[in-house]
């Protein structure tokens, strides 16, 4: 063992007053125990795997080989327990636990999860301050020693007073053995007297790593109350539910040899076990007959009175360890020499019941149960008398009898059809990790529920790469393009077909051509709804249609509000208990969001969607929005099961639209067409359609304003929306439609104007150098400026930088804006500037609390979107107001 | 004013008797570097070593610097609260 005569450590110690009220002598000598433990677990640091298996192995064996002297060393020093048990816990403290712990990695990289991304690291604690039992004493301290070596700690140990000496023996073998195969010098120390000032002056001290107390109450609280990390183990008042369907000849010989174990000093040991009214007497004719006595009641209030301290309700230390003729001789109770085993009847637990307690000896305690909720109720009891967070013994080959009593009972070990104590060790009776401590969890008092093994002598480092999100690329299954692309409603088989439209649609004659599309054995309806957002009582109203028709296709004919009607029809037709309040819960991320759109459908039908604008994309979106007018707002659906089944996607629908909807529609499908390719969500996918539908809209929007009857304008800005609407459903937007959602409502405006209104903006926005970055793991650096100058050479703007590219970008949208005569500026709509301010703080909560910016590349701060809404309202200038661009060149 | 350096290879062998041999030339000096270039580790007796050189330093007001010292006995300097009390080069 290490001594402590080291001069220079001695001589720097500074002796603080000592609350505890040691002396200088002693800090200093406790002082000396520190620095050396300090030095070795420093220098163990360096050590490799394979070193410290090198060390382990011959301790296990010295263990092994001293298993029986330290046993004798623990009977004679503490007169507790049974040599032979002590001898095979000695055993099983060594070779059990090697066996558990021999190929598991303690340093460097002990755990890799490739697929996650993450691995683990071992990182020792340092030094360990160890406090040992007196009721198995060696086991604990042989436990203890491996587990430090196997993850490169040092320990102090301080064993109980009255079983110093067999502990200091273990200490030394470990500590000798370890340092002839390689362990730094130190690595162990032990008290050399034990003394609740010496444990409490070190629980506190700033160099001790962990508080690792296996003991009584008094010891655990203690190291839990020093502020230190500590695993404690609590004590125990373990339940046994003998039930009907036991294997008695089993359970009772498990049962006796748990019990009487060790003389009943292990606190995972049976105390009192609770039978079924129908096995009640021949269970106890076995343990009688298998050489327990069962005592009368006269001789009951004789135990109590022996072994149950009546002014606490605890069990008397004196009665600890000892053999059950001793006991009975103690209490006065006439029994057989051989008696292994003493039994009483208790009628209920508690305080008036003063053998329903921990008893460390063997004296067991059994109740006869009426029925098995009885029974159950009375383990609880036991459990909550003492024992909460140990361990429970259930014996029964009814499976739902084991469920209910694990659910019933709070014990981190729960043992089934097996002996309880040499069960709970682990690794014997069943596959648990072995162990000589156990955790009880917050019933007791402790920080966990685990069989406390060398992870917990462990700080494990979690390494973690950088991991590419999955991402998506989600369309409708089919999508019929150009010119009379409606024709190919002829594909589709239906035996009930409902049109859902609005009355504009039917007075041009659309829905006629429609019609004339349809197979001719469909039965074919027209549900008219009004051209406005939808309503709860419009959709109900179309799923009343749907119901009575038993369609199986609807088609939608119109605008975005038109399409997400029949979006919302199709979900409550097929899932009429769908709840769209709570489907319209906000949410982060689609991939990870609370709610779940329902996937059990009633009845089936086709959604095909023939859009009558060229702006919203709605017929290839998941989106869908709701007015509710009852609470005064819009309530927005997303899922991508509420994306169309067909999209149909003819200019002929949209050759009569005005040209002030041109250009409101038009915008709007740029600016899905530029948030998406600057979306933190961005893909290789998604990019590939909103540069497609940014460059159709510079070229073909122009035409489309200028001369309405241009077929192949209207064409390519009709494509141009579905195929931004495909980009911004799979990138999402950004913040121009955060802001253009709150001005939009606020002042009436339409969606595309107030877009307009932002986007030149906006885009010297995000090609700033953002003031917050948003979180996005898909991307490496910002790169929101890059993607725009990407988009200006696309267009053939020239500039030779990055910055040079993103004003010509500007300059070249708000060109395009002047073209389709759109206001450039918010005051041009005749909002004055008192107005405006009025309407700023719900301005900018709003764009805030709207979800559209939170895939924008650059998180807005509220106050950045108070300025952006004042920018948009004087107009004009955005490229000029763009000192802050990224300088980088192309 | 001139300042006279010791300088002092360190064996990775023998640390502990490399350190106390130092100690014992601390005098001659008002500053010493102890090269550990061939130290890959230290064990207890070396810190205790260390630890007893620079309190001899100190008490002398002697700076002691450590050349090329790993990174794994950085750490363990740390651990050992000893990094603090030396100068490092690299």
């Amino acid at each position: 063992m290490a001594t402590v005569t080291n001069e220079p450590v001695s001589r720097q110690i500074r002796v603080p007053p000592s609350p505890e009220g040691l002396s200088a002598e002693r800090i200093a000598y406790l002082e000396s125990l520190v620095v050396q433990a300090r030095r070795a677990a420093a220098a163990f640091t360096q050590y490799t795997q394979e070193e410290v298996d090198r060390i382990v192995k011959p301790m296990v064996v010295a263990g092994l080989e001293q298993a029986q002297n330290l046993a004798r060393l623990a009977v004679e020093e503490t007169g507790l327990g049974v040599l032979e048990d002590k001898a095979l816990k000695n055993m099983v403290a060594t070779e059990f636990v090697y066996n558990y712990v021999k190929d598991k990695k303690t340093v460097g990289a002990i755990r890799e999860f490739p697929e996650r991304g993450i691995v683990e690291v071992a990182e020792p604690i340092g030094v360990i301050f160890s406090l040992t039992p007196i009721t198995n004493p060696t086991s604990t301290v042989l436990f203890k020693c491996i587990m430090a070596i196997k993850t490169r700690n040092a320990a102090i140990f301080s064993p109980h007073p009255n079983a110093w000496r067999c502990c200091f023996e273990a200490v030394r073998i470990m500590y000798e053995t370890a340092l002839e195969h390689g362990a730094p010098e130190g690595v162990f120390t032990c008290l050399e007297s034990h003394g609740l000032q010496e444990n409490a002056y070190l629980m506190k001290h700033k160099d001790i790593g962990l508080i690792d107390a296996t003991g009584g109450p008094g010891v655990v609280k203690a190291a839990y109350s020093s502020g230190k990390p500590a695993l404690g183990v609590g004590p125990g008042n373990t339940p046994v539910y003998l039930e009907k369907t036991a294997d008695l000849n089993m359970a009772v010989v498990d049962i006796i040899t748990s019990k009487t174990f060790d003389n009943g000093t292990i606190c995972a040991s049976e105390q009192t076990v609770v039978m079924d009214d129908e096995i009640f007497d021949q269970a106890v004719k076995k343990f009688v007959d298998l050489g327990a006595h069962l005592c009368n009641e006269s001789e009951t209030k004789l135990l109590e009175r022996a072994v149950i301290d009546p002014g606490t309700g605890f069990m008397q230390p004196v009665a600890v360890g000892q053999k059950a003729t001793d006991i009975a001789h103690r209490a006065g109770i006439a029994v057989k020499p051989k008696t292994k085993l003493l039994i009483a009847q208790i009628e209920g637990v508690g305080r008036e019941h003063p053998l329903s307690v921990e008893k460390l000896f063997p004296v067991l305690s059994v109740y006869r149960a009426k029925s098995v909720d009885e029974a159950l109720k009375v383990c609880v009891d036991v459990n909550h008398a003492g024992g909460v967070g140990h361990t429970a013994v259930v014996f029964s080959r009814d499976d739902e009898v084991v469920r209910r009593f694990s659910e019933v009972i709070n014990a981190g070990r729960i043992i089934v059809n097996s002996p309880g104590s040499i069960g709970a060790f682990g690794g014997v009776y069943n596959d648990m990790v072995p162990t000589f401590s156990f955790g009880c969890g917050t019933g007791g008092g402790n920080s966990t529920t685990d069989n406390v093994n060398v992870y917990h002598y462990l700080n494990i480092k979690r390494v973690a790469r950088r991991t590419q999100a999955h991402m998506w690329f989600r369309v409708p299954n089919q999508i019929y393009f150009n010119m009379n692309a409606v024709e190919n409603l002829r594909r589709l088989q239906s035996k009930s077909t409902i049109i859902i439209t609005n009355p504009g649609m039917e007075q041009i004659g659309y829905v006629d051509v429609v019609r004339r599309q349809l197979l001719p054995e469909a039965l074919v309806h027209v549900c008219v709804i009004p051209d406005a957002e939808p309503e709860v009582k419009t959709i109900l109203q179309g799923v009343e249609a749907l119901n009575y028709y038993k369609a199986d296709q609807i088609i939608a004919l119109g605008g975005g509000s038109v399409i997400d009607a029949a979006k919302i029809m199709k979900l409550k037709y097929e899932s009429p208990d769908a709840d769209l309040e709570e489907l319209a819960a906000p949410f982060m991320d689609i991939r990870k969001r609370v709610v779940e759109y329902p996937t059990e459908k009633v009845h089936r039908a086709r959604l095909i969607a023939i859009s009558t604008t060229s702006g919203t994309g709605s017929e290839v979106t998941p989106f869908a929005v709701l007015s509710d007018k009852e609470r005064g707002r819009k309530v927005t659906l997303a899922d991508y099961s509420l994306t169309p089944d067909v999209a149909i996607v003819d200019p002929q629908f949209v050759m009569s639209m005005p040209k002030g909807l041109t250009a409101d529609t038009g915008i709007d499908c740029l600016t899905h067409a530029l948030e998406a390719a600057v979306s933190i969500y961005a893909s290789p996918y998604t990019d590939s359609n909103a540069m497609q539908a940014i460059r159709l809209v510079f070229k073909y929007l122009p035409i489309a304003y200028e001369r309405p009857n241009d077929e192949e304008a209207r064409c390519m800005m009709h494509n141009a929306a579905c195929i931004a609407a495909i980009a911004f459903s799979n990138a999402a937007v950004g913040v121009n439609h955060a802001l253009a959602h709150a001005f939009g409502a606020r002042f009436g405006v339409a969606h595309g104007r107030a877009n307009a209104l932002m986007l030149p903006h906006v885009i010297a926005f995000n090609a700033s150098v953002p003031s917050k970055f948003m979180p996005s793991p898909n991307q490496r650096g910002y790169i929101a400026h890059k993607k725009y100058a990407t988009i200006a050479e696309l267009l053939g703007l020239g500039g030779s930088t990055v910055e040079e590219k993103v004003k010509r970008l500007i300059v070249a949208t708000e060109q395009l804006l002047d073209q389709l005569a759109i206001p450039r500026s918010i005051a041009e709509l005749g909002i004055s500037k008192e107005q405006f301010e009025l309407a700023m703080p719900d301005l900018a909560k709003n764009a805030f609390d709207d979800p559209s910016w939170r895939s924008n590349p650059r998180m807005p701060l509220v106050s950045e979107l108070v300025e952006l809404f004042w920018i948009a309202y004087r107009g004009r200038g955005a490229a000029e107001s763009t000192a802050d661009l990224h300088q980088q060149t192309a | 004013m001139s300042t006279i350096a010791m300088f002092v290879k360190i064996d990775g062998k023998r640390v502990a008797e490399g350190l106390q041999e130092a100690q014992s030339k601390l005098n001659s000096s008002s500053e010493a570097v102890l090269d550990f270039t061939s130290v890959l580790r230290v064990q207890p007796k070396d810190l205790a070593a260390l630890e007893e050189l620079v309190q001899v330093a100190e008490d002398r007001g002697i700076k002691i610097e450590l050349n090329g010292v790993n990174v794994g006995i950085y750490k363990v300097l740390k651990l050992a609260q000893l990094a603090s009390r030396f100068a490092f080069r690299a």
